[in-house]
């Protein structure tokens, strides 16, 4: 398992045959997985859904499996802005007691543990999701009680840098919450190097619970962090997410959240900063099954050098879903002539009381704005920074949690630090 | 303070200053007084660095230095001002920072040692309180929301804080706006000294019923027509422009 692994496709389903009989869980599921994967391989810019993103990189790449790491991680883990309270850390997928904190008043334990997969996730459809079915290993299993508000829980993935043996792994998290029940997971994924983080998660938000998700991308500058995040809302319930997108040279963030019972509401907010050649796509797709239900969506995009970013969203409302109230907005500053930006807004309405609005907007920087800043004193260079800082100060501000946001604060002042260098 | 010597410009290709000859001195406070479309904008512009004017032709001075050689910061932190005529919202900037980043960048320009969130909140509430400013002001977000009131105020306290030497106040159209006009003299006069230059544009005579410049100088035509003491002033208000375009 060791030895140089055949590029694509056939080396992750080469990888699967000679693991198979060791693997946690039900062998059937990751059967199936591994036949959707055989027969469609990594999806390409011919389908649909991947239009605008482009995993050619990761296919010609070769990656191997994570060696029962030796690093202890806690200098990777230093550079995320971790905060203080109790946290789940994976290093390269796998779970990492010593560098954890246990949070007392919640059930955690990890996939390698229970090996049970969720019903959420779709291999036949998605086929990320499907790689990572057929090779998952470990994850996090979140389960919080009906009733209890159980705070704040971190959620780290760290990723080791060992030159020449870029790794790839597929976590697999399954976040339950349940009735009246409420957490502020922060999650966020860092590490060194050249990797692929290919992580799925699903959760399930039963009736009147609310699960505040927030999301730090700052991976590698070489490394690929695709992920694909299923949430299904009972009636009452509420998803509200925001996605900070960094890092890495290719991200794909995915989201479906299917709001299933009545008044339940799901906010899937973001922001990706990103520079050089970076690409950064998120995607979503919300699916509105129950009559009253809201869902919330603004992504801002910074986009320098030749960087492109991605939107995509997508509003499903069923017949049976009157009163719908969806928005959507996107909205990009293009900081280089060589930046790019493509945004698909797409609305598939079936129920005829429905209201929703979608908008994009892109631009550069407001000539008059800089002029005001730089006619007080201010350096030009400086001047830009504060209004693109204000630009997503406006998006940040969607986090109500002080303490979280100054986390995101300062992942977000760190890359400013790395744009100056 | 400020030598303006035969200084023309133009936007988009058409000239609209056409060799405007100009001395200010220390501690004085001039008004350039015009029609609509004289050019009174369009020099407080070039003045200040804007992109989008090209200077075709002539020199200013400012303090003996090449002022159009320089950025529109270089200018700020050289000791010029420009109250705008309508100033510009930043949502997403607080104004405390806003005005503690500038006055650092100055403070920085000028070789002084720059000032901690403490240090400047004293100087920034003690300009807010002589400006008879609500409190919040520099809680909020720069200029957003403001009236036209607050947002002249907020260029007032903009001004007490970095302290110009010359601060060039554009009030070409916001002579209907009594309030707003009372607010910029309060602001000027109370900086007015030996150390403190002004020039003030401005379409009415009414804004001079409250700051008493020294000299009132014509535009006409993107020229300086006529120069003279603060009762040209009045006298434009009963003739009207009409002769002095002529002038010109």
């Amino acid at each position: 398992m060791n030895a140089v692994q055949a590029a694509g496709a056939a080396s992750f389903l080469g990888r699967f045959e000679g693991l198979r009989e060791r693997l946690p869980g039900d062998r059937e599921i990751r059967d199936r997985a591994a036949a959707a994967f055989r027969a469609g391989g990594f999806p390409t810019v011919r389908d649909e859904a991947w239009k605008y993103t482009s995993l050619r990189p990761v296919t010609e790449a070769s990656f191997y499996e994570p060696l029962l790491s030796v690093a202890d991680g806690g200098d990777l883990l230093a550079e995320l802005p971790v905060l203080d309270g109790p946290r789940l850390v994976f290093l390269d997928g796998r779970f990492r007691p010593q560098l954890s904190v246990l949070p007392e008043n919640i059930e955690v334990g990890t996939f390698a543990e229970t090996a049970v997969f969720g019903r959420l996730a779709r291999p036949d459809r998605d086929p990320l999701v499907a790689l990572n079915t057929m090779l998952t290993e470990d994850g996090a299993v979140i389960g919080v009680p009906d009733g209890v508000d159980a705070g704040l829980l971190q959620l780290v993935s760290i990723a080791t840098d060992v030159p020449g043996r870029a790794v790839a792994f597929h976590p697999r998290h399954c976040i339950r919450l349940g009735r009246g029940a409420r957490l502020m997971l922060l999650e966020m994924s860092g590490g060194g190097g050249t990797y692929l983080h290919n992580p799925v998660t699903e959760a399930y938000v039963a009736d009147g619970a609310v699960l505040v998700h927030v999301r730090l991308q700052d991976e590698s500058r070489t490394a690929y962090h695709l992920s694909t995040l299923y949430a299904e809302v009972a009636r009452g319930g509420t998803y509200d997410s925001f996605n900070l997108n960094l890092g890495a040279r290719v991200a794909r963030t995915e989201v479906h959240a299917r709001l299933k019972g009545e008044r339940s509401a799901t906010h899937l907010n973001g922001a990706q900063m990103l520079g050089g050649t970076q690409h950064g796509d998120f995607t979503t797709i919300v699916s509105h099954d129950a009559p009253s239900c809201a869902s919330r969506q603004t992504v801002k995009n910074v986009l320098s050098g030749r960087a492109r970013g991605v939107f995509q969203g997508k509003i499903e409302v069923a017949r049976a879903a009157q009163k719908t109230d969806g928005y959507q907005m996107n909205q990009a500053l293009l900081l280089s002539p060589e930046a790019e930006i493509d945004s698909k807004p797409q609305l598939e309405i079936y129920a005829d009381d429905v209201k929703c609005s979608h908008g994009a907007t892109v631009g550069e920087l407001d000539a008059e704005q800089l002029f005001y800043l730089r006619s007080r004193g201010i350096p030009e260079a400086e001047a830009r920074s504060i209004l693109v800082r204000a630009f997503l100060t406006e998006a940040l501000d969607a986090i109500g949690d002080d303490t979280v946001r100054a986390s995101l604060d300062r992942a977000v002042d760190a890359w400013w630090g790395k744009q100056a260098a | 303070m400020l030598e303006i010597r035969n200084l023309s410009a133009s936007v988009d290709g058409a000239a609209i200053l056409n060799g405007i000859d100009l001395a200010v001195p220390r501690g004085e406070v001039h008004a350039i007084m015009g029609p609509n479309g004289s050019g009174k904008s369009t020099l407080s512009y070039v003045l200040s660095g804007r992109e989008d004017y090209e200077v075709t032709g002539g020199t200013v001075l400012f303090e003996g230095r090449d002022l159009l050689a320089m950025e529109p910061e270089a200018r700020a932190a050289a000791g010029l001002f420009l109250a705008f005529q309508y100033p510009v919202e930043l949502p997403g900037v607080g104004n405390a920072n806003f005005m503690r980043t500038a006055l650092n960048a100055v403070r920085r320009a000028r070789g002084e040692e720059e000032l901690d969130a403490v240090q400047f909140l004293k100087i920034a509430r003690a300009a807010v309180k002589q400006l008879a400013m609500p409190d919040d002001m520099l809680k909020r977000n720069v200029n957003v929301g403001f009236s036209g009131g607050e947002k002249k105020r907020n260029e007032m306290l903009q001004m007490a804080i970095l302290k110009p030497k010359l601060a060039i106040l554009d009030e070409t159209d916001s002579g209907l706006d009594i309030d707003a006009l009372k607010i910029v003299a309060e602001g000027v006069n109370a900086q007015r000294g030996p150390d403190f230059t002004a020039l003030v544009i401005t379409h009415y005579q009414r804004l001079l019923d409250h700051i008493v410049p020294d000299r009132v100088h014509v535009l006409a035509n993107g020229r300086i027509v006529r120069s003279g003491g603060p009762e040209l002033a009045h006298e434009l208000e009963a003739r009207g422009y009409a002769g002095f375009a002529d002038a010109a």
